[in-house]
């Protein structure tokens, strides 16, 4: 067998690809937190004295803070992301990069780049287990992260692919999840990530009375809405009452004996348990939360990887967004017109990004919102968010420990939810209740340097974000 | 506190309250006039309304000379006005 893919370092492979001034490189964020990849990456680019890159990546954690320093020296001259998290996102906030940061979200960005309207030079896959013509998955191997959904569209439609692994495998590597068709080279380092930051060992559901309320009404919504029958499908997130939330839920389904047909998204061992007690049918798996849903995806047939765009494009035929009926979802901000911040906190710094939630929100027949009234002397409803990340007219209820507000385009919806005994009402009345306790804020002021600009799915402009002072 | 005797205005050094979330923490400390330094998380929303807060208290309570200082976390104003009172009436207890 003819091995002239395995290349003995990442300098020979970026040598290898034709990297250039200029260029942009992609990464992919299964291995979240716990990330060597990006970093060790930069770090070979630099070393070679390549600059002006641009980075388009599916998430940056705070484990990825070093390019901070390659964007100081010119290394990294632009950046492309669906989320950024707290550390990164401050210095972003500062203004520490020239040209605004493209935010998109987990469909819109597979979209760009199938369609060249972000086009990708070489990308760096971090695969937990390779053969050596790069035959790669994430379901093996010591820093196993389980589905790799989010480096699809970046194995399919970059001009050049390297897959970077700690695990090296005898070809042919038989469970693979993209394979060697798309790969010019394999890379074998010594880890690829920090297994403590890749999953956490157990997602726990929250213990906050706060959060309980607002869980078990959010079940109860789900109940009343009509969408709660057989063949239902779901998606939640990995916060504590969106859990909390799944878990009555899955309290009603079992005594109810409703089988539903699917649960979509990041995946943690709540939605594992889900489908295991029947609860589903399927689970479909663009990324993995925790031990338990990586332990899953590799034992259970049901519980199936998704690729980004299977999971949310608006450029594909159909993507499983579209036939979702309820995703549970959370909120920096809301405003009047229900339009969700998850960009940036209540001081204008950025400490989020859409994910998936513009998507979900799109394609779902009931997107709730779940938050508490206020936080840390912060109202949860403002007249006018800092950022809009997903546009109002998509979001249907917003759920809070005081009441619940239903979008007004869904009287049937609000009609229901008051039949069942849910406490019904205005949007402006939770800001005014929420005023009365932490009193009314005084707006923040930003600056005219605009660090950031949000697309929606489609591409189209969604919002700027500006520097913080 | 038993045994202890209330004075009207400060003789030590006091504390009140947590750095946890929606809680503040206030230090105080005798001194020839007020001066109020606040670090918050939501300074921009709601500083001049927590130095208000503060002044109102320490009038209440007949101060006229202290050093105060709070480390807020978004608490609300009633939990603010808790604190410092709290910590004015520890700062008058001679033990």
């Amino acid at each position: 067998m003819k091995n002239d893919k395995l290349v003995p370092s990442i300098a020979e492979a970026v040598r290898q690809c034709g990297l250039r001034d200029g260029m942009t490189v992609s990464f992919h964020h299964h291995l979240r937190n716990g990330d060597y990849v990006l970093n060790m990456v930069l770090d070979a680019v630099a070393g070679l004295g390549i600059r002006d890159l641009t980075v388009n990546a599916s998430s940056l954690f705070d484990t990825h803070m070093p390019i901070i320093d390659h964007i100081k020296n010119g290394v990294v001259t632009g950046l492309e992301a669906d989320y950024i998290s707290g550390g990164v996102g401050a210095h972003i906030s500062r203004g520490v990069l020239k040209k605004p940061v493209v935010f998109r979200s987990h469909g819109g960005r597979p979209y760009d780049i199938e369609r060249g309207a972000s086009p990708v030079d070489v990308a760096f896959i971090a695969a937990p287990t390779s053969d050596p013509m790069g035959n790669c998955t994430g379901k093996t191997g010591p820093s196993a992260c389980g589905s790799l959904g989010y480096a699809f569209p970046d194995a399919l439609y970059a001009k050049k692919v390297v897959v970077i692994t700690d695990n090296l495998v005898p070809y042919p590597l038989q469970d693979w999840s993209i394979d060697e068709t798309h790969v010019d080279c394999v890379v074998k380092v010594d880890q690829i990530g920090d297994p403590s930051g890749i999953v956490s060992g157990t997602t726990k559901i929250t213990r906050d009375p706060v959060g309980l309320v607002m869980a078990d009404m959010a079940a109860r919504i789900i109940a009343a809405s009509g969408l709660l029958k057989d063949g239902f499908s779901f998606q939640t997130g990995a916060g504590g009452a969106s859990l909390a939330a799944a878990k009555y839920l899955k309290d009603i389904m079992l005594r109810e004996r409703i089988c539903g047909s699917f649960g979509l998204g990041g995946i943690t061992g709540y939605m594992v348990d889900m489908l295991n007690e029947g609860c589903f049918e399927t689970l479909l798996d663009v990324q993995c939360f925790d031990l338990k849903a990586v332990e899953s995806i590799r034992t259970n047939p049901r519980h199936r990887e998704i690729s980004a765009m299977h999971y949310a494009s608006p450029g594909a035929r159909s993507a499983v967004v579209d036939s979702l009926d309820v995703v549970i979802l959370g909120a920096t901000e809301i405003d009047l017109d229900f339009n969700v911040n998850v960009h940036t906190d209540s001081q204008g710094r950025i400490m989020g990004g859409s994910g998936g939630h513009s998507d979900t929100a799109a394609g779902a027949k009931l997107a709730m919102i779940i938050a508490p009234l206020s936080r840390a002397r912060l109202p949860i409803v403002v007249d006018h968010v800092t950022c809009v990340s997903t546009p109002g007219e998509t979001i249907d209820v917003l759920v809070t420990q005081k009441g619940v507000a239903v979008n007004p385009r869904q009287k049937e919806l609000a009609q229901r939810l008051r039949d069942a005994g849910l406490p019904v009402c205005g949007i402006d009345e939770l800001k005014a209740r929420a005023e009365a306790m932490t009193g009314v804020p005084q707006p923040i002021v930003r600056g005219d340097h605009p660090v950031a600009e949000v697309l929606y799915r489609d591409g189209t402009h969604l919002d700027t974000i500006y520097n913080t002072l | 506190m038993k045994g202890s005797v209330f004075l009207s205005s400060l003789v030590r050094k006091s504390s009140a309250g947590t750095m946890e979330s929606s809680d503040v923490f206030v230090e105080l400390e005798p001194a020839g006039e007020i001066e109020i330094e606040i670090e918050s998380v939501v300074q921009q929303q709601f500083g001049q309304a927590i130095e208000q807060a503060v002044r109102d208290v320490l009038r209440e309570q007949g101060i006229t000379g202290a050093h105060i200082r709070l480390t807020d976390r978004g608490a609300l104003e009633c939990v603010i006005r808790a604190r410092v009172e709290t910590a004015v009436r520890r700062g008058k207890e001679s033990v």
